[in-house]
């Protein structure tokens, strides 16, 4: 892998471009497993912006803050599953309009 | 154009239009599997941008790991007819228009501010070796950290994933 001739600008539109995408997701869906891969779809932009800018600058730390991406990216996936499975148990549903009440 | 620059707009394609899909799908395993191939191909641009390390974790974590959580749960939870009917329902135009007019605005917005950036091009790979003295040298604290967020998570999803598999054990006897 040397250094290739990728232009940064046109991966951090491609970043921008996948955020969107995902806050439209968000905001479209009221399934909430589509709502939880929104979420995934802006992190992953997030971390595609952060290893641009680390390439650009030839520096470890957009590679170091990816990992930290993942990290958060897990614990919010198996927390945000686990409360799918609640919410399917007390709610027989995944709809998050039948979900608006804090005590439901 | 160079090989190099005509792969990586391809997998950028590839990325693109995978999300799109994925988010529009009314049915949750198909939405899934676009999902991976869109990591699989955001994957590639990291390899492109010199990114090895980061490229081989986006595979066996994110598409591996957290993508197979996603399908657990897909498949447990047994989604019916009836609710991808609803979800057909809900993709109609009504809906989707007003999100769409914010979401666009946002990225007109944001296209505006990178188009002021002048054009570089100069990529240095960054190799395994400098993200690890890197993690474990000033980062190191943030790895303490992460490690204690994953615990967390991981108590927290055995507490609530727990409840739900006693139920259902209840329910089968």
């Amino acid at each position: 892998m040397g250094a290739e001739m990728v232009p940064v600008e046109h991966v951090l539109v491609l970043a921008g471009l996948l955020f969107v995408i995902g806050l439209f997701g968000l905001m479209l869906r009221r399934n909430i497993i589509f709502m939880l891969m929104a979420l995934e779809v802006m992190l992953n932009s997030a971390a595609l912006a952060f290893i641009a800018a680390g390439a650009r600058w030839g520096q470890p730390d957009g590679q170091v803050i990816f990992m930290f991406i993942l990290a958060i990216a897990a614990a919010e996936v198996s927390v945000g599953l686990g409360l799918v499975l609640q919410m399917r148990r007390q709610l027989q549903s995944l709809d998050m309009n039948d979900a608006v009440r804090l005590r439901g | 154009m160079t090989l190099t620059l005509f792969l990586f707009y391809l997998a950028a394609g590839i990325a693109l239009a995978s999300t799109v899909l994925a988010l529009t799908r009314a049915n949750a395993a198909h939405a899934l599997i676009f999902l991976i191939v869109s990591l699989l191909a955001i994957a590639v641009l990291f390899f492109f941008l010199g990114a090895p390390f980061a490229a081989a974790l986006e595979i066996v974590i994110y598409a591996g790991a957290i993508m197979v959580l996603f399908v657990f749960v897909v498949m447990m939870l047994n989604l019916s007819e009836v609710s991808r009917e609803q979800e057909r329902a809900m993709l109609d135009f009504s809906n989707w228009w007003l999100p769409a007019l914010l979401a666009a605005v946002l990225l007109a917005e944001l296209l505006y501010v990178l188009i002021a950036i002048e054009s570089e091009t100069s990529v240095r790979a960054v190799m395994p070796k400098e993200v690890g003295l890197s993690l474990f040298g000033p980062y190191v604290l943030g790895v303490e950290l992460a490690s204690m967020l994953l615990l967390a998570g991981l108590v927290g999803a055995y507490h609530l994933g727990h409840r739900f598999l006693q139920r259902d054990r209840g329910r089968r006897d």
